[in-house]
């Protein structure tokens, strides 16, 4: 079992989480992710880390809640348990003196961007942020990245603050010599900040969660296509060069549950009660 | 004047099974086991043969199968189940899931002049007889102080810390997943071998003092280096559970899953029970199960339980080669499946939504026989057809786990990714023992359990030789 020993909510229905977890922390690094259970038939649902505390033995997730299972992880409060919290997976993320880094965050992976853009401040690169969210009142983080980003953009999809959608990022790419480039965020920003740096040849590192199991390598979900290659995002990733990942493939298979995970929302709104 | 000797019966006391046709909509068990009577009926058939008998010498693990025959004879079910557990810590699963007909069975002297004595079935009867009564709580040893750490709660692992745990070890258990049983649990389906069973038998373990940690992945949370400095010895039966993909075109399309995949939605996560259990599964209304293993056989019948109207096992050699456990092509066919021999997928076809609609396959001819033993299969130029389905399941094999030996410097491993042992289980690092697919590449059950218990025995000998040193 393992305590929630914070929770806090950053936006409505996006909530932080600091799990007591004393033996993942102790191992965590920046880019890996967790897969917990809510409840005894719940779904195993990976989470991108966004912090480890040794010293606490705690390590933090941000959930935003767009289903059952979030809505679920959602509903708990500091104090309560889960069953289930099985990590660090992944390979961590490939941290060292680049350069200039430009980290780009959007939604709640701004979160876990946090955490890597620690690391590049603290590995000697300068680092360009940005926070992205779909509106303003969205926004998570925001003045966490400023504190460890040399400079920091914002931006949302409806201009309510910053910049309106990442068509800036053109003139930044032009103007700039970075050299190498982090997205974390929905499978749209990613592409879109792939498309950008392709012209200019930078290193362009994207995270990918896709449908996962087990998230060790057994199911096979997690299937992405890059560079003409099959990989799994659990064990080959989470990281991989966002020029290669066949985007198209793995939208199709995000929405591979969608009816059912409709079905399983309502389900759990009209009181069905589980096994 | 003696007793003329009563004739022995030739044909095998048949075991009631659910009807085809109730079965094929639920996911209880197919095969009902022995009552009392069934039994002991079954268990007069044996001959008897003298120690050490041909049966036994089939079992991976030595089961006294001759002993507990007897016992169940004499109606001392309790003392027969005992003298299974001298050698096997998991006999309801053994009973359920052995290939029999090729290892003990194979060898029963009765089979020669008719049916063998169904030894898995009388095992499955006395394991089922004490499970039901509660389990006889095992005396524990005086602990020797000293700890060996098993990775992976699978067959071998299990075996390995439960004869550990008798000669009085401290046995600390750590597994990946949420559950223990490994394979039992995630990959053998709940009609074939019911989960509350392997919860039972993984508790009967806990009772015997082994500690069994979940949630614990070994070189993410722990390195095999760090646990050697809290423990004595360490053995690896982390198995064989990374899916085969065939690498043809459209593999990816939704729809298209691997077995692994498809029997953990629906047996560790009960996605036969959605929305009551969290996880769904996706079955359309043509299913191709492609090869022709167990894991092939278990997808199949899953997806027709789980409302597929035509589902069909698509196989590139032919019913003689398949390495399928007898009974249960057997009951397979009785729910209807379609076997297609001789054919394999060339490429999957999908629909603008990115989803699998179809597939094309080649017909196959045999050869001569491969590496297997077995005659290899060569495609028949320009035999290719197509074939609508909605869902696809690849049923081609599993590979080792590599998250060790990706993490454990000095530990050799083949090229094929298993761990390389001696005859004992020894790996090429001291205190380092392996056994179970993750050094066989994968194989049965049993077999896994026949390695765990072998490296037990090797362990407990290195240890008590290093004491004395």
């Amino acid at each position: 079992m393992y305590k929630i020993v914070t929770k806090r909510e950053l936006v409505p229905r996006t909530n932080l989480f600091e799990f007591s977890a004393k033996e993942i922390a102790a191992k965590t690094k920046p880019g890996q992710f967790v897969i917990l259970r809510v409840n005894e038939y719940g779904e195993r649902v990976p989470l991108t880390i966004a912090g480890a505390n040794v010293e606490k033995g705690t390590i933090t997730v941000v959930c935003h809640e767009v289903g059952k299972s979030t809505k679920q992880l959602g509903s708990l409060e500091e104090g309560d348990y889960i069953p289930d919290l099985l990590g660090p997976l992944g390979k961590p993320a490939e941290i060292e003196e680049f350069g200039t880094v430009l980290c780009v965050g959007g939604g709640v992976m701004v979160a876990p961007l946090h955490f890597q853009v620690k690391g590049f401040h603290e590995a000697g690169n300068r680092v360009i942020g940005v926070v992205g969210a779909r509106t303003e009142s969205h926004l998570i983080f925001e003045d966490e990245m400023r504190e460890v980003c040399d400079e920091l953009y914002v931006a949302t999809d409806d201009g309510t603050k910053g910049y309106k959608g990442l068509d800036f990022l053109k003139d930044l790419l032009k103007e700039k010599k970075i050299n190498r480039v982090i997205v974390m965020g929905p499978i749209v920003t990613m592409k879109t900040v792939s498309e950008l740096t392709r012209p200019h040849g930078i290193p362009t590192i994207v995270n990918l969660i896709p449908i996962m199991v087990d998230g060790m390598g057994m199911c096979g979900a997690c299937r992405v296509t890059v560079g003409g290659k099959t990989m799994f995002a659990c064990v080959d990733g989470p990281d991989f060069d966002g020029h290669q990942v066949d985007f198209e493939e793995l939208m199709a298979r995000l929405k591979m549950y969608t009816s059912q995970e409709k079905l399983a929302f309502v389900f759990h709104e009209e009181g069905g009660r589980s096994l | 004047m003696s007793k003329p000797k009563p004739k022995i019966k030739k044909e095998v006391v048949p075991v009631p099974k659910q009807d085809p046709k109730e079965r094929t909509h639920n996911f209880n068990e197919v095969a009902l086991g022995y009552a009392e009577e069934q039994a002991v009926a079954e268990a007069e058939r044996c001959l008897q043969c003298a120690y050490p008998s041909p049966c036994i010498k089939g079992c991976p693990v030595e089961v006294d199968i001759t002993a507990f025959i007897k016992l169940i004879r004499e109606r001392k079910f309790d003392e027969a189940i005992r003298k299974v557990k001298e050698k096997n810590s998991l006999p309801a699963i053994c009973g359920r899931v052995c290939p029999q007909e090729v290892q003990c069975q194979a060898n029963c002297v009765m089979g020669k002049i008719g049916d063998p004595v169904s030894i898995g079935r009388l095992e499955r009867f006395v394991a089922d007889w004490e499970r039901e009564r509660g389990y006889e709580t095992p005396q524990t040893p005086a602990a020797i102080g000293k700890r060996v750490a098993v990775m992976g709660a699978g067959p071998a692992g299990l075996t390995a810390a439960a004869d550990l745990a008798k000669l009085g070890y401290e046995v600390v258990v750590f597994e990946a997943l949420h559950k223990p049983g490994g394979v039992l649990i995630y990959g053998i389906p709940e009609f074939r071998l019911p989960k509350k069973i392997v919860e039972s038998e993984a508790e009967y373990i806990e009772k015997l003092g082994v500690e069994i940690k979940v949630n614990a992945m070994i070189g993410k949370l722990y390195t095999i280096e760090e646990l050697l400095e809290q423990f004595d010895a360490v053995f690896i039966g982390t198995g064989a559970g990374l899916p085969r993909f065939m690498r043809i075109p459209g593999e990816n399309l939704c729809g298209i899953y691997s077995a692994n995949e498809f029997l953990i939605r629906v047996n560790l996560m009960k996605a036969y029970s959605f929305p009551r259990a969290d996880t769904p599964v996706f079955v359309g209304e043509k299913v191709a199960v492609i090869g022709g293993g167990n894991t092939a056989m278990d997808s199949t019948r899953c997806a027709l339980r789980l409302g597929a109207k035509e589902v069909k096992i698509v196989y590139r050699r032919s019913r003689e080669e398949m390495p399928t456990r007898a009974e249960e092509v057997e009951n397979a066919e009785e729910e209807g499946i379609i076997l297609e021999f001789l054919t394999n997928p060339t490429r999957f076809l999908g629909n603008e939504r990115g989803w699998v609609k179809a597939m094309e396959c080649i017909r196959m001819r045999l050869g001569e026989p491969d590496a297997s033993g077995r005659r290899r299969p060569i495609p028949i130029e320009g035999s290719e057809f197509t074939t609508d389905v909605d869902t696809v399941i690849m049923a081609i094999g599993r590979t080792p786990n590599p998250i060790i030996q990706q993490t454990t410097e000095g530990l050799e491993v083949t090229k094929w990714g298993t761990i390389v042992v001696d005859e004992n289980g020894k790996t090429s690092i001291e205190g380092v023992y392996a056994g179970g697919d993750i050094v066989t590449g994968q194989a049965t059950v049993i077999s896994a359990m026949g390695a765990g218990k072998k490296a037990a025995k090797a362990i407990h000998q290195y240890l008590m030789k290093k004491h004395t040193k």
